[in-house]
């Protein structure tokens, strides 16, 4: 029995079921947004790191980012995504605390066996990377939640392209920094 | 606040939720996935996706809610498309999981939730010259499959889900 247990803090649930349940919470979120803001709202992740970029700068030089083109253009607010990224971290932690799967990780393990146990060494490239990756984002105009899954749903062209794009360069960077000389 | 934000927070707390029960916010899966060795990240993506497109497609026929397209900008997509894969490996998180990283305790996450401000910053002092270069390149529009294959949406939706099955069904087989 508690062997079982211990399996089940482990595993989760099937990705299948957790996975379809985002399905459904996507069809409600739509249909909620439009009913309630007149305006469907899909699940995205990558415009509030802007809006946040916005908000942070403002402290510095808020002249500066008030006249910037790209701020203008998507508005730097606390909006339903901003709130829907907060509440993804709030989620995640009321799961992982009640079900135990909560772990403090300073290195991930797949990283430690390649790299080292150098908490430095993995904060630096998580911030290049961090850089890397919402340049990118912004300039595809989506992540792997607002094209892989709100506009691959909606059978959108151009996320079928990104998520094929995001997918193969990081397969290629992956096996690139794993395999290598192994 | 507002019940626009509301309606976030309450989305976001059950999509953390998901995505934690379902394991897809660590690192490890997400590189895993990358070399072919785990493929959580793609049925629970997946099967999101074949499940809201049943219903954002009937509520779209009902005239309920409106499809968003983003647009096929050629330069963006594909160079923004690159970019972020290179990103995504060595970051190990997407913008979305990183944040439930960190929820789930995976701390390390924060440095990229950080360079990702920086990279959000970078871009805006950036658009205007992408504006002008990379985003300039051609742009086919806000345009869907179906449209663009001039296949009814339900077809298009019939033979993705038939081809998710089957890898479905692969993944299983191979242990994946």
């Amino acid at each position: 029995m508690s062997a079982q247990l211990n399996k089940a803090q482990r595993d989760g649930w099937s990705p299948y079921l957790a996975g379809a349940l985002v399905g459904l919470l996507a069809i409600l979120s739509v249909y909620l947004t439009t009913t309630y803001m007149g305006k469907s709202n899909y699940l995205g992740a990558s415009t509030t790191f802007v809006r946040a970029a916005g908000l942070v700068f403002q402290n510095f030089d808020a002249a500066h980012v008030a006249q910037n083109a790209y701020y203008a253009k998507e508005k730097v607010k606390v909006d339903w995504q901003f709130l829907m990224l907060i509440g993804i971290f709030f989620g995640a932690l009321l799961s992982s605390v009640t079900d135990k799967s909560f772990k403090l990780e300073g290195v991930p393990p797949v990283w430690q066996q390649r790299f080292g146990p150098s908490v430095v060494k993995r904060a630096i490239f998580a911030f290049l990377g961090g850089i890397v990756a919402m340049v990118g984002a912004r300039l595809a105009d989506g992540c792997p939640s607002g094209h892989g899954l709100s506009g691959m749903m909606q059978l959108s062209v151009s996320s079928f392209v990104a998520m094929a794009m995001f997918f193969g360069f990081g397969a290629l960077v992956a096996h690139f920094m794993y395999t290598r000389g192994a | 606040m507002s019940i626009e934000q509301i309606l976030g927070l309450c989305t976001g707390l059950a999509f953390g939720f998901l995505l934690q029960k379902g394991r897809v916010l660590r690192y490890d899966k997400q590189v895993n996935a990358m070399l072919f060795k785990d493929m959580t990240i793609f049925k629970f993506m997946l099967s999101a996706i074949i499940v809201g497109m049943f219903g954002i497609l009937a509520l779209s026929d009902f005239k309920l809610i409106q499809l968003s397209h983003k647009a096929m900008n050629m330069g963006g997509i594909l160079v923004g498309g690159a970019l972020f894969g290179v990103g995504w490996a060595v970051m190990g998180f997407c913008p979305g999981t990183s944040v439930g990283a960190v929820g789930e305790g995976r701390w390390h996450a924060v440095f990229g939730v950080v360079g990702m401000v920086v990279g959000a910053g970078l871009y805006a002092e950036l658009y205007p010259t992408f504006k002008n270069t990379v985003l300039s390149w051609g742009d086919f529009g806000k345009i869907g499959l179906p449209g663009a294959l001039g296949i009814n949406h339900w077809i298009v939706a019939l033979i993705f889900t038939a081809i998710t099955l089957l890898l479905f069904r692969w993944f299983e087989k191979k242990g994946l």
